[in-house]
C-alpha cells in the first residue's frame, strides 16, 4: 500500500489533527525514558475502543507493524516504535470510566496517568496502589503492558495483583474482553497472561482495577548508615524479624548526591546510603511495629534514625526518592538503568560486586532501588555523545544482569524485558523456554504484528539512527 | 541601536548564546515534567510538553534536523512558566535553555509572524524607552476617558477599521486613572527604620497598576521600610529575554542596575512577580560581561519580591477584619520561578476575618504569560477557561494574585464571563486591611 493512502485511512479513522507524521514532530515520539530510539512512522491518537480496533486492523491490512506508547516513561524501551512501525498513543482516552466504591474497583482507559486515578479515588477513601516513580506521569495502559511495580509493591505487590480484567484489541482489530470484574478467574488466567505482555499480545483499551481502602495511619522513617553493607544488613534485620514494611527503599551515596544537589530531600549529603521505610496500617499497630522498625535500625549501625513528624516532611523523604533517577541528570547525561532481582540476603555481596564491574569499565554507578524485594537497580552513568560510550554501557549492564543471575537472581523486576534486556534473555531462559513464551503469543497475536523485535534475543543492537520504512511501504 | 547581525546558520546552534549543551543533556526525558505543563496538559501532545521541547533542541544541536517553522511553533507555543523546571527531578534550568534558544531562532531570522510584531513595536522599541511606554499610555488614556471608545464601539465605526486594528482596540487595556513613576521622594518609614529599600517601578504596572504601586509602597513603609523609587529605571527587561531579544534584556539590566543599587539601599524590592524572577537572574543574563558580572550576582542576591521581604521582615499582621472570602492563584514566576508559594498566604491568612478558599491547579499558568495571550491567543485562552473553572469552583470571584500579567489576563477572564469579581494584588488587600485600623 502507498505510505499516503495508508495515512489518508488511518485520519478518516481518527480524524486528520490525530495523525503525526511530519518528521520534525516525529522527532519527539523517537524516546522513552530509556536509552533506546526509534523513529515512529506516523502517531495516531484514537479516540475510542472502535477507533483503536479500526486503527489496529488497517495497519494490519498494510502489513505495518504497531506498538502502544502511554506516556513514554518506560525504561526498557517497550514503546520505542520497532522499524516501520506506527505508534498508537493515548492522551485522548484518558477517560475515568467508573469508580465503584463498594466493589471497590474502577474502570479506566488506558491513558489514564496512575497518579490521576490514585487522586481521584482518594476522595472516597480509596487508594490504587501500584506506585511507580514515575506514577505522575505514567499511564495505566504502559503499566499493564510493563506490569509496573513501586515502593509500595512490597507490600502490595505489582500491577498484575491489582488489575482485573481488561478489554483489547487484537492484532487483527478483533476486540475480545479478558478477566472479568470478580476477584477469581475461572479457567485460564489471561487476564494473568497478558499483564506484562509488553504489549505483544494486544492493546488493552478499558482496564477495570482494584481499589484498596486508605490505611489508618502512615509513618515513614529514614535511617541513615555510614555504607551499603550496614544498610543491607538492616533490611534483613526488618525482614527477619517477620516485619512486611509498606515500601523499604535504599538510596547510595552516589544518589545522594545527585538528589541533593537539586533540591534538598532531607538525606545527609554525606551519608553512605539511606534507607526509606514505610509502614501503614491501623494506628496501634504502626506505633508498635515503628518501635521495633527503629531498634533494628539501630541495632544494625545506623548513625541517625527519623520518622517524619507531618505529611511534608513525608512527601519530601518521597520526593527525593521519586525523582532519584532524573536527578542522575545532575551528574551525567544519561543513565542505563539495569532492572535485576536479586535474593534479598544476596544484596551486600551483589552490590560488591556492581562496585567491581564499576571499576572495571570506568563507569560510575548510582544505585538507589526496592531493597524490600530484592529488586536492585544500578543506574551505569554515561554520555551517549561520547563515542563508543553506549556499547560500553551494554557491556557492563550485561555483567551485571550476570551478577545477578548467577547469585539465583533474575532479569528484571518492574521494568519488562523490552529492547533492553533482550540479549540477556538466554541468561535465565533455554531455547525451549522461550519457544514456549512464544506459542503463547502466538495464541494472542500469531502474525506478531504488535511490538516486534521486543523480549527475545535477536541480535539486533542499540541504535540511535532512524528505523528504514516497513517493508512493503512506499513512501 | 542597531543589534549585531550573527548570520547564523540554520543548523545546529551557535554563538555565545547558544544554550549550554550542560544545561540541555541534563534533561534525561524522564517525563516527570509533562503533567505539570500548561500546554501538555491542554494538547496532550508531546510536542508541546517540555520534554519533547528540549528533544527538539538536541536534535538541532546535534545536527539531526534544522530549526524549521514547525519546529519553531511547538518553542514559541511554550508559555515561559517554568512549571516544568520546579518538578524536574534532574534541574533542567529550563527557562534559560528556552531563552537562549528564542534567541537563536530569534538571530537566524526564523521567529514567528505574531512574535517578531510584537518584538518590533512593543519588546524592542517601546519597552527599551520608558517614556514612549508611558506617552502611549497617555494617549490610550485620554482616548479611553474622553468618551472616543465608547461612541466608536457605539457607532460599530470600529468593525470599519481593518480587522487587526478593531481587535487590537478590544484588547486595549483600561490605563488607570493615575500613573506611578519613579521620583526623587523618599517614602519614609513609620516607626523604628528596618532598612532602606528601592522599588522597581516597571513598565506597564506604574501605567495600568498604579493603585497597587501605591499600596506597595504603603504597606513597605507601614512595616519599616525607607522606600525610595529611584529614578534613571527601567523596565526589567524580562519580557525580552524571554523573546530571545537577550541584547535589549542585558542593556536593560544594566540600567536597572545602575539606578537601583543606590547608596544606603539594602534591598530591591517588587510587587512583579515576573519582574522579581528575571532580576533575581541578572547574573545569569550578564555573566559574560566583565564589568557588570559581579555587580549583577549582588543585585539578584539583594532582590526580593514584596511578599518575601514582607514576610521576612517580618510584616505586623493587621488587626482589623477582613470578612471576605477569596482565592489566590499562584503567579508562575513566583510559585515555579521563585519557588515562592507560602509567603503569599502567610500574608492572606494573617488577615482577621480573611477566608482563603484555594483553587484547584492554583500553579497551572492562567495563560497570560507576559506576551503570551498577543502572539499564542488560542492556547492562552484555553488555558483561561480551565484557571476561570477553577476560580468558579470556588464559590468566590474576588482574585488575590502577585504579578501584574496575571491580574490582567484574569480581569479578561472575569469580563469575558461578565461576572463580577475583582483581582487584587496580595499587597492591595493588606494594605485595605491596614486601612481599616
Amino acid at each position: 500500500m502507498e505510505f499516503k493512502k495508508f495515512l489518508t485511512g488511518l485520519q478518516g479513522i481518527v480524524g486528520e489533527a490525530n495523525v503525526v507524521f511530519h518528521h520534525d514532530d516525529l522527532l519527539v515520539f523517537e524516546y522513552d525514558g530509556s536509552v533506546d530510539r526509534g523513529l515512529p512512522y506516523a502517531v495516531v491518537f484514537p479516540a475510542s475502543t472502535d477507533e483503536v480496533s479500526r486503527v489496529i486492523a488497517l495497519a494490519y491490512g498494510a502489513g505495518v507493524p504497531m506498538v502502544g506508547r502511554g506516556t513514554g516513561t518506560g525504561l526498557s524501551g517497550g514503546a520505542i516504535a520497532p522499524p516501520g512501525a506506527i505508534q498508537i498513543a493515548f492522551p485522548r482516552m484518558n477517560h475515568i470510566l467508573e469508580v465503584d466504591t463498594e466493589n471497590r474497583l474502577a474502570l479506566v482507559e488506558p491513558g489514564v496517568i496512575n497518579l490521576n486515578l490514585d487522586t481521584h479515588v482518594r476522595k472516597f477513601g480509596l487508594r490504587y496502589a501500584p506506585d511507580p516513580s514515575s506514577q505522575r506521569a505514567c499511564s495505566l495502559g504502559g503499566n499493564i503492558a510493563e506490569n509496573a511495580g513501586g515502593p509500595h509493591c512490597l507490600a502490595y505487590g505489582t500491577t498484575t495483583n491489582h488489575v482485573l480484567g481488561m478489554e483489547v484489541v487484537l492484532e487483527t482489530g478483533e476486540v475480545v474482553n479478558l478477566g472479568s470484574l470478580a476477584r477469581e478467574t475461572v479457567g485460564y488466567d489471561l487476564r494473568g497472561v497478558f499483564t506484562g505482555s509488553e504489549g505483544t499480545f494486544g492493546i488493552a483499551t478499558k482496564i477495570a482495577v482494584r481499589l484498596l481502602p486508605v490505611p489508618e495511619s502512615v509513618r515513614t522513617f529514614l535511617g541513615i548508615f555510614p555504607d551499603v553493607e550496614s544498610a543491607c544488613t538492616a533490611v534483613s534485620a526488618i525482614i527477619e524479624n517477620g516485619i512486611v514494611p509498606a515500601a523499604l527503599e535504599m538510596i547510595d551515596a552516589l544518589t545522594i548526591q545527585a538528589v541533593q544537589k537539586v533540591s534538598d530531600a532531607g538525606y545527609p549529603d554525606d551519608a553512605g546510603a539511606v534507607l526509606l521505610i514505610e509502614l501503614e496500617g491501623l494506628q496501634n499497630e504502626v506505633d508498635e511495629i515503628g518501635a521495633e522498625v527503629e531498634a533494628a535500625l539501630w541495632d544494625t549501625g545506623a548513625t541517625q534514625v527519623r520518622a517524619a513528624e507531618s505529611a511534608e516532611e513525608r512527601e519530601q523523604l518521597w520526593a527525593g526518592r521519586k525523582g532519584a533517577l532524573g536527578a542522575l541528570g545532575s551528574i551525567a547525561p544519561n543513565y542505563f538503568l539495569v532492572d535485576g532481582v536479586v535474593p534479598r540476603t544476596k544484596l551486600a555481596q551483589v552490590l560488591g560486586q556492581v562496585a567491581e564491574v564499576s571499576k572495571k569499565y570506568d563507569i560510575p554507578i548510582a544505585n538507589v532501588f526496592h531493597a524490600g524485594d530484592g529488586n536492585l537497580h544500578p543506574c551505569l552513568l554515561f554520555d551517549e555523545r561520547q563515542p563508543g560510550a553506549l556499547d560500553n554501557i551494554v557491556a557492563a549492564g550485561a555483567e551485571v544482569l550476570r551478577i545477578c543471575v548467577d547469585a539465583g537472581g533474575t532479569l528484571t523486576g518492574e521494568h519488562g524485558v523490552g529492547l533492553e534486556k533482550k540479549e540477556q534473555m538466554p541468561l535465565v531462559f533455554s531455547e525451549e523456554d522461550m519457544a514456549a513464551m512464544i506459542s503463547v503469543r502466538d495464541a494472542f497475536a500469531p502474525d506478531n504484528a504488535l511490538n516486534p523485535g521486543k523480549i527475545f534475543p535477536d541480535g539486533v543492537q542499540h541504535t540511535h539512527s532512524a528505523h528504514p520504512a516497513a517493508p512493503g511501504m512506499t513512501v | 541601536m542597531a543589534q549585531p547581525a550573527t548570520g547564523l546558520p540554520l543548523s545546529g546552534f551557535s554563538g555565545p548564546d547558544a544554550p549550554a549543551e550542560a544545561d540541555l543533556y541534563r534533561c534525561v526525558h524522564c517525563g516527570l515534567c509533562l503533567s505539570s505543563c500548561p500546554t501538555y496538559v491542554e494538547t496532550a501532545l508531546e510536542m508541546e510538553s517540555p520534554r519533547g521541547r528540549i528533544a527538539l533542541m538536541k536534535a538541532v544541536n546535534e545536527g539531526r534536523v534544522e530549526i524549521s517553522p514547525r519546529i519553531v511553533s511547538h518553542w514559541e507555543a511554550c508559555l515561559q512558566c517554568r512549571a516544568c523546571e520546579a518538578v524536574c527531578p534532574s534541574g533542567v534550568p529550563y527557562g534559560r535553555i528556552m531563552e537562549h534558544t528564542r534567541a537563536q531562532v530569534k538571530a537566524a531570522g526564523l521567529q514567528s509572524k505574531e512574535l517578531r510584531r510584537v518584538s518590533r513595536f512593543f519588546l524592542q522599541t517601546t519597552l527599551t524607552h520608558p517614556w514612549k511606554l508611558r506617552l502611549g499610555a497617555h494617549l490610550i488614556r485620554i482616548y479611553q476617558r474622553l468618551g472616543i471608545q465608547k461612541l466608536l464601539r457605539l457607532s460599530h465605526l470600529l468593525y470599519l477599521l481593518p480587522g487587526g486594528i478593531a481587535k487590537l482596540e478590544s484588547n486595549l487595556p483600561p490605563m488607570g486613572r493615575k500613573f506611578f513613576g519613579p521620583s526623587a521622594t523618599v517614602h519614609p518609614a513609620q516607626g523604628e527604620k528596618k532598612m532602606t529599600v528601592a522599588l522597581l517601578s516597571g513598565c506597564v504596572m506604574p501605567l495600568m497598576q498604579g493603585p497597587t504601586m501605591e499600596a506597595t509602597v504603603r504597606v513597605l513603609t507601614r512595616n519599616g521600610c525607607d522606600v525610595v523609587v529611584p529614578k534613571g529605571q527601567g523596565c526589567c527587561g524580562a519580557l525580552n529575554a524571554h523573546a530571545g531579544d537577550l541584547f535589549n534584556a542585558r542593556k536593560m539590566a544594566r540600567t536597572n542596575i545602575d539606578a537601583l543599587m543606590a547608596a544606603g539601599v539594602e534591598r530591591i524590592v517588587t510587587s512583579s512577580a515576573g519582574c522579581g524572577s528575571t532580576m533575581k537572574e541578572y547574573a545569569d543574563l550578564l555573566k559574560d560581561d566583565p564589568e557588570y558580572s559581579a555587580k549583577a550576582a549582588r543585585f539578584g542576591e539583594m532582590t526580593q519580591d514584596v511578599t518575601e521581604l514582607l514576610v521576612g521582615l517580618p510584616f505586623q499582621a493587621p488587626t482589623a477584619t477582613v470578612n471576605r472570602k477569596v482565592t489566590y492563584q499562584d503567579p508562575c514566576h513566583l510559585a515555579h520561578a521563585q519557588r515562592i508559594t507560602a509567603a503569599p498566604r502567610t500574608i492572606l491568612n494573617s488577615i482577621p476575618g480573611l477566608e482563603l478558599v484555594e483553587m484547584e491547579n492554583s500553579g497551572l499558568c492562567c495563560g497570560g504569560a507576559g506576551i503570551y495571550s498577543t502572539t499564542q491567543p488560542a492556547l492562552s485562552q484555553r488555558l483561561l477557561k480551565r484557571k476561570m473553572d477553577s476560580i468558579d469552583a470556588t464559590g468566590t470571584h474576588e482574585i488575590i494574585t502577585a504579578n501584574p500579567g496575571c491580574m490582567l489576563q484574569v480581569e479578561q477572564g472575569l469580563k469575558a464571563r461578565k461576572m463580577p469579581g475583582r483581582v487584587r494584588h496580595v499587597v492591595d488587600i493588606l494594605d485595605e486591611a491596614y486601612g481599616l485600623e
